[in-house]
């Protein structure tokens, strides 16, 4: 009992050193002579062959050639939904006076605050403390986007997630067109 | 003291029997009897492709109408079986064509089909009607155009779960203005779209269609007009089930459906939207069989759907329906008999929704006619296993399939043996079974020991020993296909019982631990087997004979080797000899 218990440490040790690279479904579907003398072999495989470095942080599970056994064509239609939830939303953001523009992806902040916080670092300014009443107040910046209808909107006056799916660009407005967008003088 | 009991009585009689297995006995009674009977055989199963040869087929049975036939073991649906290992249906439709110009219906699984097939069969058959091709591949749309050119008697074509390289939705608009037979059309497998007006003209102008699966590219929006079309349909797959939310395509919708009043069976919904679930609740207490496995609909949009659907029978659903969706089916849904839950997130290493062993111990509870399951979980208890076998002593076909391999009792931390040993024991009718978790070679003791009528069995990374699989070989006295993979299963078990593999349409074990040698050595014992070993590292000969096979294959044949075979399959012949070093 404590063997298997053991040798079932070792094969979830296995799963969680390999990264999810279709080399190592060979490693684990390898035929040895015995099934749980198979694991550990391939445990010693890898440990010489280094894919297991302490450095690497804990990979997705290695998978196993037709397992769990789920046909293609429903693995496929998952799939699909799956990666579209996990594309980002790339915008371009460009800066009154700056060469070139850039592109960040607006999925991987929580909000204004750290969205804010990113373009300040990007593109080394600072922006204005918000209010409603009187937009970006204290600098001579002013984010603005543009929306699905293309008209260019202040930041920050709309909930995150509708900004989310409506911001189609950036612009980091400067001077008196800035001004103009509602931050006091 | 003889009598004469005059043929044509007797044909007469035969004319009644449908099932094979009577044919079979009829055919063993006398000679005379085998003559009368081969010659009014009208239908013909053959299980495994290679089992027997056209030539052997048509020679017996020369007036058969229908023909059903399997090629590919079984693991070929989880990519186990390389490409190109065989099951080309193209010698068959070509004997066929010259033997049997009467032949009206083809039904095919697991086979390679190609547009020359395809094409052969369209213009050979001059009555032909079904055509079924499930998990089949190998063709294009090209091919389907053929038979809707050609086949002016069709009735049925349903492509179900094939793998079709889709050129164009062209193929549909090949069906001639004057074809009118249409019955059953299932095209759900297809990428793409067809001509929407050609679909409608068809429909329209088939009277008794009573079967339509359409694929994901009919759009919700267009549904209503089809639907308008086929009141009289019973079983429906809709292409994508989303739109824009407008209320007059809801409307339209709802109202399409509520003039169906035949409606027993509803499939497709890909990409699901929950606003235009409510639009089918006209239909929804008629339906005996709802396929929501597409859909990634949540709960409570799919247990309030799945509620209202009192005279349901079958359920495929993905495990989105969690435990708390399947405690309202069993309330809801007291005729259920077939179950199948799918996993949404089948390589996540955290589970994704709550669907636990306890969905399945309700199901087995409230759904007293539930007898057959497919059931994907992270989790198992022994207890909960027991609970169902005692629930449910009536279950026919018991698949469960615990995500992550060889997980014990998550409670206990034992193995799930006498959880599986009471399903065998319970359910005495059991005719198929595939286990999962952690298994020792009890529960194969347990099985050979109370699955007298089990035929197929699926086994993976379980057992310790040869113990194992001769519990099972030697044991179930119904087995008939046994499929085994990463189990510690080797040679002696398999050469001790070789006799027993007569007995059975095959087996299957790979990444286990068969040597080449013993492979060898049951081609020799058994010539009316055939060993194939398929293994892509090279010849077996090029290894030591105690090396182990990648996978094997066995079956039985009356058909001698086979002729097709790719480079990495070898045939243990008779005449292949052994080393002993």
């Amino acid at each position: 009992m404590a063997q298997e218990s053991e040798l079932n440490f070792k094969a979830t040790e296995l799963r969680l050193g390999l990264p999810g690279t279709d080399e190592c479904e060979d490693m684990i579907s390898s035929v040895k002579n015995n099934n749980k003398r198979s694991l550990s072999e391939t445990v010693e495989d890898n440990a010489s062959k280094d894919i297991t470095s302490p450095e690497t942080p804990p990979a997705p599970k290695a998978q196993i050639i037709g397992w769990p056994p789920v046909r293609s064509y429903r693995k496929n239609n998952l799939q699909t939904k799956k990666t579209e939830s996990e594309t980002g939303i790339f915008v371009k953001v460009s800066m009154d006076g700056a060469p070139y523009l850039r592109k960040i992806d607006l999925k991987i902040y929580n909000g204004y605050a750290e969205l804010l916080k990113a373009l300040e670092t990007m593109f080394k300014f600072t922006i204005g403390e918000y209010s409603e009443r009187e937009g970006y107040k204290g600098s001579e910046y002013a984010p603005a986007y543009e929306d699905k209808d293309g008209d260019l909107m202040l930041v920050g006056d709309v909930p995150w997630n509708m900004f989310m799916t409506s911001c189609k660009k950036l612009r980091i407005m400067k001077g008196s067109e800035a001004r103009g967008l509602g931050c006091g003088v | 003291m003889g009598y004469s009991f005059p043929e044509e009585a007797l044909e007469h009689v035969l004319w009644f029997l449908s099932s094979d297995r009577d044919r079979n006995s009829v055919s063993l009674v006398c000679k005379s009897w085998y003559e009368i009977e081969r010659w009014c055989r009208r239908r013909v199963f053959v299980g495994n492709c290679y089992a027997v040869t056209p030539e052997i087929v048509i020679r017996r049975f020369p007036e058969v109408r229908a023909l059903e036939m399997k090629g590919k073991p079984h693991f070929a649906d989880f990519n186990l079986v390389p490409e190109g290992w065989g099951a080309y249906v193209y010698p068959w439709i070509s004997a066929m064509s010259v033997a049997y110009p009467w032949l009206e219906e083809i039904k095919l699984k697991r086979m390679v089909v190609t547009d020359e097939s395809l094409e052969l069969i369209s213009k050979s058959f001059k009555n032909f009607r079904v055509l079924v091709l499930s998990s089949c591949e190998g063709f294009t749309t090209d091919g389907l155009a053929s038979i809707a050119a050609n086949c002016s008697n069709l009735r049925e074509l349903d492509l179900r779960e094939s793998e079709v390289e889709d050129l164009s939705g062209h193929w549909l608009s090949h069906f001639p203005d004057s074809y009118t037979s249409l019955v059953s059309l299932n095209m759900s497998c297809l990428g793409s779209e067809v001509s929407f007006s050609a679909l409608e003209r068809l429909v329209a102008r088939c009277p008794n269609l009573r079967t339509l699966r359409l694929n994901r590219a009919v759009p919700l929006e267009k549904l209503p007009n089809l639907l308008r079309r086929a009141p009289q349909l019973v079983e429906l797959g809709t292409g994508a089930y989303s739109a824009e939310i407008r209320s007059d395509i809801y409307s339209n919708l709802a109202e399409a459906f509520s003039f169906c009043k035949q409606l027993k069976g509803l499939s497709g919904f890909w990409d699901a939207v929950p606003a235009y679930l409510p639009a089918m609740n006209s239909v929804c207490s008629g339906l005996t069989s709802l396929n929501l496995s597409y859909a990634t609909i949540q709960c409570p949009d799919l247990t309030k759907l799945v509620s209202q659907c009192h005279s349901l029978q079958r359920l495929w659903v993905l495990d989105y329906i969690e435990d708390s969706g399947l405690e309202a089916l069993s309330a809801s849904c007291k005729d259920l008999q077939e179950l199948r839950v799918f996993p949404s997130d089948p390589f996540g290493a955290e589970p994704n929704v709550f669907l636990t062993e306890q969905g399945l111990v309700s199901v087995s509870e409230g759904c007293p006619k539930l007898q057959s399951v497919l059931y994907f979980c992270r989790q198992m208890t022994n207890a909960a296993l027991i609970t169902i076998a005692k629930n449910r002593p009536n279950m026919i076909r018991f698949r469960l399939c615990i995500i992550e391999p060889q997980v014990p009792d998550y409670l206990t931390l034992e193995p799930l043996d006498t959880g599986f040993g009471a399903i065998v024991k319970s359910c005495k009718e059991l005719r198929r079974l595939s286990m999962s978790g952690l298994l020792t070679d009890r529960v194969f003791d347990y099985i050979g020991t109370h699955a007298k009528k089990l035929e197929m069995l699926s086994i993976a990374f379980a057992g310790d020993s040869d113990l194992g699989l001769h519990h099972v070989l030697s044991g179930c006295d119904s087995l008939r296909k046994l499929e085994i993979r990463d189990c510690p299963f080797g040679d002696k078990a398999l050469l001790a019982n070789a006799a027993k593999l007569e007995t059975m349409r095959s087996l299957w074990m790979s990444s286990c631990s068969v040597s080449y040698g013993a492979c060898k050595l049951l081609g020799q014992k058994m010539p009316r087997l055939n060993v194939e070993v398929i293994d892509e590292r090279g010849p077996p000969d090029s290894r030591p004979e105690s090396c182990p096979v990648e996978k094997l294959y066995v079956y039985r044949t009356v058909g001698g080797r086979r002729i097709d075979m790719p480079g990495y399959v070898w045939t243990m012949d008779e005449d292949s000899t052994i080393e002993f070093s």
